[in-house]
């Protein structure tokens, strides 16, 4: 029982890494309505700025606020060369242009900061929390910032005119470009948050997994798994589905035989499809009745 | 204009258009496809089997083409299929004692019941819950195939060697110039059979599926059997060109397949232009050439210029190869003066 538990504190430690990148998806997901495959990278490299900022004697939160005000405005820039041109276009076309923008952002960042792996500052320290072996307080703090994120982009999309107008472009650009919305403007917008919120998850992240220009490979396939299993047009749903993707994760490497431990990934990740084929919705969104 | 559009314009044009363009068509047909069969003789061995792995890559594009420009069902999960062809191929030569002339057509049967098998869970799921579930069969296949419990059979992280085969009866070929164009028999074998299935009842229901699933099952289209078959098929032609890889490389490791190889064939299928069977040589060429191209203007960002290649493409034809075809074949129309 012990052990269980164990497992499954261990779970929500790595969970939250997990919720903090869903948020960034589902985030992108409601301004553009694709998944943005390069969305770990851009995390990546703004995680990198951060440190960069660190190393010419930046202090940590300026740094912080500085690479997420940075990250702001670059994933406003990326919308605007990028994908403002490609509007109109078929999804798989947009899709190539994702895996095309994840391959320069890796590369350049292997360029400028290369690949061998650095260590990243926590401002919440790495010791035990509360005395527990399995949380240390960098992941509780990790957890806390998590939950304020989530709170700011609740109370944004539900209280403000701005995250009002956002809401409408995302789900019904051609209505909300009637009523007066700045259509174009709030995609771009949309990226830019996504970008700041990616930022933070990258910089809550790197701590944990270490800088370096790969890091975002595995934290990314489980962002996706866990915004999907959320449905992704729920925020909360999303943050719920990656700490259940962390636990059932943990789990499976304890508890199944011989080959749980070596494919703990391929277990969640067929648990998770399990899920989807009897709730294609994901757990927390809504299907989407088809207008024929 | 999207992909749909063009496909479905070319049968409601009239005959004289049809005539015409064939004409065109007809020659540059001839003119690639004479090209690919001298190439070997005109060029150095290594190029040689850069041509082979260009065909390869072509016959996976090509199952792409079917699978999402003609069903309308999206897959980021081919390397997948590519994987489990390359080693059923692997192992029933080395461990099975086959030849491969038996041994690739039973890899893509193996590949087109994993395929099939697949295309269940799949029907439930559409747009990107399709996306993930394919990527999850990507990432996951490197790691089955690393498992210490089939060791035996795929040697593991190590690999499995596979002893390349000599040209037959005596010829007096180079073991890659033969392996070309067994490649270059098979890819036209398989872009002949994937012709005629697209004109027949099951490219129709397809088409029908991709266009209006709603509308394509009130007309009688049998939906379940149709999506599984599209995956089915592709998965079996995939599973052959993985078979083709195994061969030509002489080797198969389980991190030749990773998500980046979908990724890449992705990437293929957009630059052939979605749907268009030709463009997958456009494709399968673009994905060999330009990283060896990139890697020679800069070794450090060679990823950096690869991914601008393909932003470059997709803002100057967003409809890939086959535009580029179109705009040149109109070109070339005005300048003959048959316009």
């Amino acid at each position: 029982m012990e052990l269980f538990i164990n497992q499954i504190l261990a779970g929500i430690a790595t969970g939250a890494i997990y919720a903090c990148m869903a948020l960034a998806i589902v985030m992108i997901y409601q301004s553009i309505d694709t998944l943005n495959f390069a969305q770990g990278e851009m995390a990546m490299f703004s995680t990198f700025i951060a440190w960069q900022l660190m190393q010419w004697g930046m202090p940590y939160w300026g740094a912080f606020i500085a690479a997420v005000a940075i990250s702001f405005i670059g994933g406003i820039a990326i919308e605007r060369i990028l994908f403002r041109p490609l509007q109109g276009t078929s999804v798989l076309v947009q899709i190539a242009g994702f895996i095309a923008l994840f391959s320069i952002i890796n590369a350049s960042a292997g360029l400028i900061w290369d690949f061998s792996i650095k260590p990243f500052p926590s401002p919440f320290g790495s010791a035990p929390f509360l005395g527990s072996q399995l949380i240390s307080n960098h992941e509780a703090g990790m957890i806390v910032v998590t939950a304020l994120v989530l709170a700011f982009l609740y109370a944004f999309f539900r209280f403000t005119r701005l995250g009002l107008a956002l809401r409408a472009a995302a789900t019904m650009p051609e209505s909300a470009r009637l009523v007066g919305i700045n259509v174009g403007w709030m995609i771009a917008l949309g990226w830019g948050l996504a970008a700041a919120i990616g930022a933070i998850a990258g910089i809550m992240i790197a701590p944990v997994v270490f800088l370096e220009p790969n890091m975002m490979g595995s934290v990314l396939l489980y962002g996706f798994v866990a915004a999907v299993l959320g449905g992704m047009a729920s925020p909360a749903g999303a943050v719920a589905g990656g700490f259940i993707v962390g636990v059932l994760e943990n789990l499976a490497g304890t508890y199944i035989p011989k080959i749980g431990n070596e494919l703990k990934l391929p277990i969640a990740l067929a648990l998770i499809i399990t899920v989807l084929v009897f709730r294609p919705g994901g757990l927390f969104g809504r299907v989407q009745a088809q207008r024929v | 204009m999207t992909v749909q559009d063009t496909a479905s314009r070319r049968s409601t044009d009239p005959a004289s258009v049809i005539g015409r363009r064939l004409t065109i068509e007809r020659i540059a047909s001839v003119l690639v496809l004479s090209l690919l069969l001298i190439a070997p003789m005109l060029v150095k061995t290594f190029i040689v089997f850069q041509f082979t792995m260009i065909i390869i890559y072509g016959i996976a594009i090509m199952s792409l083409h079917l699978l999402t420009g003609w069903s309308g069902q999206f897959s980021l999960g081919h390397s997948a299929f590519f994987a489990v062809g390359a080693y059923a191929t692997g192992i029933l030569m080395e461990h099975g004692n086959l030849p491969y002339p038996a041994a690739l057509p039973l890899a893509g049967a193996v590949c087109f019941i994993f395929g099939f098998l697949f295309g269940f869970p799949a029907l439930r799921l559409s747009g990107i819950y399709l996306a993930l579930a394919t990527f999850s069969l990507a990432i996951a296949m490197p790691q089955f195939l690393k498992l210490g419990t089939f060791e035996a059979f795929t040697g593991g992280v190590q690999g499995l060697v596979i002893t390349k085969p000599d040209a037959p009866f005596g010829l007096k070929l180079n073991q890659d110039i033969w392996l070309y164009y067994v490649t270059l028999a098979v890819a036209l074998l398989l872009y002949g059979l994937s012709l005629n299935l697209l004109h027949s009842r099951t490219g129709r229901a397809w088409m029908a599926i991709r266009d209006n699933q709603i509308a394509a099952s009130a007309m009688g289209v049998n939906l379940t059997m149709y999506k599984t078959l599209a995956f089915g098929v592709s998965a079996g032609m995939t599973g052959i060109g993985g078979g083709l890889a195994a061969i030509v490389v002489g080797f198969v490791a389980p991190d030749a397949y990773s998500i980046t190889l979908s990724n890449n064939l992705f990437i293929g299928m957009v630059i052939g232009g979605v749907g268009w069977l030709p463009g997958s040589l456009a494709g399968a060429a673009f994905l060999v050439l330009i990283p060896n191209l990139s890697e020679q203007i800069s070794k450090g960002l060679a990823g950096a210029v690869f991914g601008v290649f393909i932003i470059l493409v997709i803002f100057l034809f967003p409809g890939g190869a086959r535009q580029a075809a179109q705009l040149t074949a109109s070109w070339i129309r005005r300048l003959s003066g048959r316009h």
